[in-house]
């Protein structure tokens, strides 16, 4: 576990490492106006502390860093590095200061060793100073039995910590982080947060890192809270915490419904900011210290119980985010706000957990298994999706979610076992099979340089609508999603929230019985995620069956069942509850999904009601 | 049947919405054109002209005066200055000052009354081969006019008449005057059509790889087939319509003939750019970056082009290169250009050069498609 | 540990990391080894400008002993193949179908016209499509016919008596052999490639891979970094260019006349010219594809076009010549010609040494003004 921040500040801090004052900084766009990408932003490192720079994209975190090495210069405002200008004495400061790039920098077809030796030899480190160096750094990122493979061949996980390792080859004065753990397993998330705290503990270094998991946050000593370059808040996570004191409540929902229906009735409601499914309770941020816009909105008989809960900074930071969006023009209005949940299918009255039961699913595997050479990527993966179920593939990235996914869409070859999509092979069965399919790719994957009509078209006709129909398809599209006000841009020009809407409307537009989407929410910030599962949700209430990949743990939530990856093996299949309990001890009473997935890694869990499982 | 035409129709507009908007594609069809018209109707020049000479004349007799003063009414030629050492004369073509010299002995004027021959030394650098040939060709032909006109005036000067004058005519077809610039450029729209329709084809499902929408489309129920002919038609339609410009501005620009028959020259180009877009494909298919499509249509590019005859000819290579040209279908095309432009090609008299491109476009296609099937499918 | 003991700390190890890097990467190799290979079989085997073995078509209208003696001239000649028809018409329909390059026609009244002393007119027809071989045949042809009737005058058999003869001297390049001439230049092209193309994708993928951003924000110096990037490119080339010019030796037998110590001083000042485009273009690019577009395009394509290599430069109008001057590898090509075909000709050597290293000079210097010590430029 990692240590609790407050425990760990030491008596040397108090020395100003990085000192931000009034930095601005614009980009010139192409055909468009100026991005702003930092206005009027001030904070400050000091020694041993680790401070959080949180937001989401585009909020001018990766730019405030680049200003601190020197590689940007602010347009106006100053950031003073160890007592020393970061424009004026950017080579005295390298020296002194660790960074590591969004792309942490290594060579890949250089070896662990070798890109030790490189940045030892760059910072300039003694000979004698570095088998002592080496041997720590190894140990501590666990890369001691991996030193002669190249780099590019590492997980993950383990390039971000041979990454980390490069940057602190040489014991850094301040360590300058840039989202270091996106894309990187439960695991090694914790493994490289406990790294960076042994280096705060030990050399009392400043640590400025900038991260989009709010669940990190919390592990930090102090918080500064970026929007659109503007600096929105600054504090302990304790005093962001206080803020939505007495705002929070959980809704535990009675025996047979489902939490996504109460978190649907919720979710976009006027005084509520926020509504979220976690351990199988639907958490609610309200406007207002008060429980009635909870109330107002559950009738009765849907609400088991309703408690106040412990806020957390996550429910700050989406209140933070609220308010500075309202008070925004009506253009960046959280789409939460502005539509309502319409379902291209009549909705189903009801919402039970188990329903279209039968033999067989409307997608079904069976000992699906794909080699490449002697690699097997994913090994004996068995499972059926129900007719109306969100179906989650979870796993960190390389667990083998992704090859699944494309063996399922005929994307790819299957090397063993057998898999059918509404009864058929989609690899056999021809194009027609694929007609009443929906696919959303992990990237954003339309044609960037046609508009946003122009896509919409394309894949209209793709699926065999024209006419008036499609005409009406693309009209409903262009509302339900938003885009009107962006009917005629370059769809590679969208804002990132609006390509994926956009992404989801070419998916659906031909109203598919069976919707597979790869990654919809990675890269996407909390506000737009939060969105567009309530969107799948209602999608899955008119009956359409949802195949989803993610490797958020707190999403697999909103899934009716899920099926957990590492390694390309099966680590538990179920439904949330059942995989929680796989986790529930006597300490840990209340474990979360990513608690089961740790324990599941590492085998303190044993998945249970699975025959002959390895 | 009328799905397919319909999902065939709204693939191939998405094709071309693709290339007139990737800023990238539009490059290629625009940028090689332009590129090569200059380049190739300016620069690739084996013509001769502003030879730098001079003379070293040890005679300095009226027959000399008479000869050197043909070499000065020659446009190919250029006077630099006369000589008066033998030093000089290394030293200038040493240091490139010169690329010719015509070197008249003393005994020149002597030797033409006797009735000798009278020898004239012609020395050139020859460091760049082919000028050297080719100014010593220019040279022989105006000291072989000399001799020729000499000879008639003597002829009917003396009256006995017994001394008879080989009279040289020469004619040269087709390129009367045998600009170079009719040679290469009359070829330029093969080659043109050539890289425009290889790099975009090579391009399209590369780009389509890497932006992630390939998968997209093979979600879709589009047949592997039916994307494959999208893929192939625009591409194939820019690349003619580039070489039609190129031809039309060959005729007007550079003031080429036109002898042959039109339809025969797009049927041609048509059959032509089919066989490159099979290799554009292919190359497409096996590469999973936008810049391994590059460097692949760069490999074929390159070869093909200097095995083609479009700069030099087929016949000076060894036997079993020029066996493996055979399987070059720019040799043909640029075989075929030129025949219709210059001798007056018409469908009958090309098709030599058409069946061969036929049996090399089914290859290609074939190999494409069965390649496109096994990477994707 | 001092400063400058760091830095050479530093250095070492980048240019051990770029050691490995080429080592491990087989397109580098590829580039720097395989391509000079292909490069110079391909050109030293399929570009050729020399005359040979021409098919050419004799009309005898005149079967006289006259008219034989001068057809059996042409089967003598290297550069003919001829073959003896009997109509004209048979030849035109040869020249037509382009079965041979020129026809000699000698007519009826020939050995009449040569007893009687009168002029004797000789028809030589060639095919201008392929002007370059076109102007070469046309000479030759002048050469047999002229020979022929020289001998002739020598055994008192006048045509002629008082002909003019030519005496021709080629200096450098005694059989006016093509592969002579290209082979040096093509030295140059090698090196454009390994110093412009190749340099420019590897400093391009730094920035695309995220990996400058890295190594910027440590204490290396942008000198540390050029010299870096530099070295071991340079050391690629130079083994390129030991490849070409052994290879040309070897296979080619091209002469190398000129000292090696004047020709290593010239290369490495190209070198560094080429280097330094390269670093320049992707540092302003930044983007391989980009990169790797606009070094083709400034790089190889003038190497090739505008260099001399291929075709003559005086010979272009005058824009094109003016451009030419901008191109490193014009000079490079120009003192690989006279030092491997002529030696050290200080006079034309001290320009293109001056012009390079200018130019080396210059274009360092932008690369690095380009390439800061910031992301932005």
């Amino acid at each position: 576990m990692i240590q609790s921040a407050d425990e760990s500040v030491s008596e040397r801090s108090g020395e100003t490492v990085l000192g931000v004052r009034n930095l601005h900084k614009r980009f010139e766009s192409k055909g468009g106006p100026p991005v702003e990408a930092l206005r009027d932003v001030s904070l400050d490192v000091r020694c041993g502390e680790v401070v959080g720079l949180v937001g989401p994209d585009g909020a001018g975190k990766t730019t405030l860093l680049r200003i601190a090495t020197g590689l940007l210069v602010p347009d106006s405002g100053t950031a003073t590095v160890l007592g020393l200008d970061s424009v004026r004495d950017t080579l005295q400061i390298r020296g002194r200061i660790a960074y590591m790039p969004q792309k942490f920098g290594l060579y890949e077809d250089l070896t662990v060793q070798e890109n030790l030796d490189l940045y030892a030899d760059l910072q300039g480190v003694e000979p004698a100073a570095r088998a002592p160096r080496y041997t720590r750094l190894l140990e501590m990122t666990g890369l001691e039995k991996f030193t002669g493979r190249l780099a590019g061949r590492l997980s993950g996980g383990m390039k971000q910590k041979l990454g980390l390792a490069c940057a602190l080859i040489k014991s850094p004065e301040l360590l300058l982080l840039d989202e270091p753990t996106v894309g990187v397993d439960p695991v090694s998330r914790r493994e490289l947060w406990r790294i960076v705290y042994q280096m705060v503990d030990q050399e009392g270094i400043g640590v400025l890192v900038a991260t989009a998991y709010l669940d990190e946050a919390e592990k930090c000593h102090r918080v500064v809270v970026l929007h659109e370059g503007r600096k929105l808040d600054e504090g302990t996570p304790a005093s962001f915490r206080e803020q939505v004191h007495g705002h929070t409540f959980v809704v535990q929902p009675p025996p047979g419904v489902r939490p996504r229906t109460i978190q649907g009735r919720l979710a976009g409601r006027p005084g509520i900011i926020d509504a979220t499914i976690r351990g199988g309770r639907v958490r609610v941020v309200t406007e207002e210290r008060d429980i009635a816009a909870v109330t107002g909105a559950m009738p009765d008989n849907l609400a088991a119980a309703i408690d106040v809960a412990g806020p957390t900074f996550e429910d700050a930071f989406m209140k933070l985010l609220a308010h500075a969006r309202s008070s925004q023009s009506h253009a960046n209005l959280p789409a939460a706000q502005v539509s309502t949940g319409v379902s291209p299918h009549p909705r189903e009255p009801e919402a039970t957990i188990h329903r279209g039961e039968s033999a067989d699913g409307v997608v079904h595997t069976r000992d699906l298994t794909k080699r490449f050479g002697t690699f097997t990527a994913v090994s004996e993966i068995s499972f059926d999706v129900h007719r109306g179920e969100i179906f989650g593939l979870l796993g960190p990235n390389g667990a083998g979610k992704s090859t699944t996914f494309r063996m399922l869409c005929g994307l790819s070859k299957v090397s063993a076992g057998e898999v059918r999509v509404a009864g058929r092979d989609l690899r056999r069965a021809g194009s027609f099979a694929r007609q009443r399919l929906g696919y959303m790719a992990q990237q954003f994957s339309l044609y960037g340089q046609l508009s946003v009509f122009e896509n919409l078209r394309f894949f209209g006709r793709a699926y065999g609508l024209a006419n008036t129909r499609l005409a009406e398809r693309i009209e409903w599209a262009l509302d339900e999603f938003d885009l009107r006000g962006h009917r005629d841009m370059a769809s590679g020009r969208l804002p990132g929230g609006y390509k994926q809407r956009l992404a989801m409307a070419a998916a659906i537009l031909h109203e598919p019985d069976i919707l597979f989407l790869d990654e919809p929410t990675s890269g996407v910030d909390p506000l737009a995620r939060r969105d567009f599962w309530r969107r799948i949700n209602s999608f899955a209430e008119g009956g359409v069956t949802v195949v989803v990949t993610t490797h958020f743990m707190e999403e697999a939530e909103y899934c009716d069942r899920m099926l957990i990856m590492s390694q390309g093996r099966e680590l538990a299949t179920g439904t949330p509850d059942e995989i929680r309990e796989l986790a529930r001890t006597e300490d840990h009473p209340d474990p979360t999904i990513e608690d089961a997935f740790i324990a599941l890694a590492e085998g303190a869990a044993r998945p249970r009601g699975k025959e002959g499982s390895p | 049947m009328a799905l397919a035409l319909l999902r065939i129709a709204t693939l191939v507009v998405k094709e071309f919405l693709a290339i007139m908007k990737d800023p990238k594609s539009r490059v290629v069809v625009i940028g090689p054109p332009i590129i090569q018209f200059f380049v190739f109707g300016y620069a690739a020049t084996f013509d001769l002209n502003n030879v730098r000479y001079a003379v070293r004349d040890e005679d300095r007799s009226v027959e000399s005066r008479e000869l050197l003063s043909r070499f000065r009414g020659s446009p190919t030629f250029r006077l630099v200055g006369e000589l008066s050492s033998d030093r000089e004369v290394g030293d200038l073509i040493d240091r490139q000052g010169v690329r010719l010299v015509l070197h008249i002995p003393q005994t020149f004027s002597r030797d033409l009354h006797a009735g000798r021959p009278a020898q004239v030394q012609v020395i050139v650098d020859g460091r760049n081969s082919n000028v050297a040939a080719v100014a010593l060709g220019y040279a022989s032909g105006i000291i072989a006019q000399y001799n020729a006109e000499r000879g008639g005036t003597l002829a009917a000067g003396a009256p006995n008449a017994a001394r008879p004058t080989l009279q040289l005519v020469d004619r040269a077809w087709f390129n009367p005057n045998l600009q170079s610039r009719w040679f290469i450029v009359s070829a330029l729209g093969g080659l043109i059509a050539m890289i425009v329709v290889l790099l975009l084809s090579s391009l399209s499902v590369s780009r389509e790889r890497e932006f992630g929408t390939f998968d997209q489309l093979l979600v879709a129920p589009f047949r592997s087939g039916e994307i494959l002919l999208a893929k192939a038609l625009p591409p194939m339609v820019c690349g003619l319509f580039d070489a039609l410009l190129l031809a039309a501005a060959a005729v007007l620009w550079f003031g080429l003939p036109f002898r042959g028959s039109l339809p025969a020259l797009v049927v041609a180009l048509s059959v032509f750019i089919v066989s490159v877009v099979g290799v554009g494909l292919f190359i497409s298919s096996l590469s999973s970056t936008m810049q391994q499509s590059l460097l692949g249509s760069f490999m074929f590019i390159m070869p093909s082009v200097i095995l083609s005859g479009f700069t030099t000819p087929i016949q000076n290579m060894p036997q079993w290169l020029q066996w493996g040209t055979l399987i070059n279908p720019l040799r043909y095309i640029v075989t075929a250009c030129r025949e219709v432009f210059l001798q007056g090609g018409t469908l009958a008299t090309i098709w030599p050069q058409l069946w061969p491109m036929a049996v090399i476009a089914a290859a290609t296609l074939a190999s494409a498609t069965w390649l496109f099937r096994h990477r994707t499918a | 540990m001092n400063a400058f003991q760091r830095s050479i700390m530093r250095l070492r190890g980048f240019l051990r990391k770029e050691a490995l890097q080429i080592c491990r990467d087989p397109s580098s190799i590829a580039l720097a080894l395989v391509m000079p290979v292909v490069l110079l079989f391909l050109f030293g085997f399929g570009v050729s400008l020399d005359v040979k073995d021409v098919p050419i078509a004799i009309v005898l209208d005149d079967r006289g002993p006259e008219a034989r003696d001068l057809a059996e001239r042409f089967t003598l000649s290297n550069y003919f193949e001829p073959v003896l028809v009997d109509r004209f018409d048979e030849a035109r329909q040869l020249l037509d179908r382009r079965e041979v390059d020129a026809i000699v026609q000698v007519q009826s009244d020939f050995s009449d016209r040569l007893a009687h002393g009168a002029a004797v007119p000789v028809q030589i027809i060639v095919n201008g499509t392929d002007s370059n071989l076109a102007q070469l045949v046309k000479g030759y042809t002048l050469g047999v016919v002229g020979l022929w009737s020289q001998q002739r005058a020598a055994r008192g058999l006048s045509t002629s008596s008082s002909a003019v003869t030519i005496q021709q001297r080629v200096w450098f390049n005694d059989a006016v052999n093509s592969t002579h001439f290209l082979v040096p230049g093509l030295v140059a092209l090698v090196m454009t490639l390994i110093g412009v193309l190749l340099t420019a994708l590897v400093i391009a993928r730094e920035w695309e891979r995220g990996t400058m951003e890295a190594i910027l924000a440590t204490p290396l110096r942008v000198g540390e970094i050029m010299v870096g990037k530099l070295l071991p490119y340079f050391v690629l080339g130079m083994m390129g260019l030991g490849l070409s010019v052994g290879l040309g030796r070897v296979m080619f037998g091209v002469p190398f006349r000129g000292s090696p110590g004047v020709y290593l001083l010239l290369s490495t000042l190209f070198l560094l010219a080429s280097l330094g485009l390269g670093l320049f273009v992707s540092a302003a690019a930044r983007v391989q594809f980009v990169a790797a577009q606009v070094s083709i395009i400034v790089g190889f394509l003038p190497a090739f076009f505008l260099s001399g290599l291929l075709f003559d430069l005086e010979s272009t109008p005058w824009p094109i010549q003016a451009v030419s001057h901008l191109i490193p590898a014009r000079y490079f090509v120009s003192a690989s010609h006279t030092i491997f075909l002529a030696g050290d000709v200080w006079s034309v050597l001290q320009w293109d040494a001056l012009f390079l290293g200018l130019m080396a000079v210059v274009l360092i210097a932008l690369a690095r003004s380009r390439l800061g010590q910031r992301l932005e430029g």
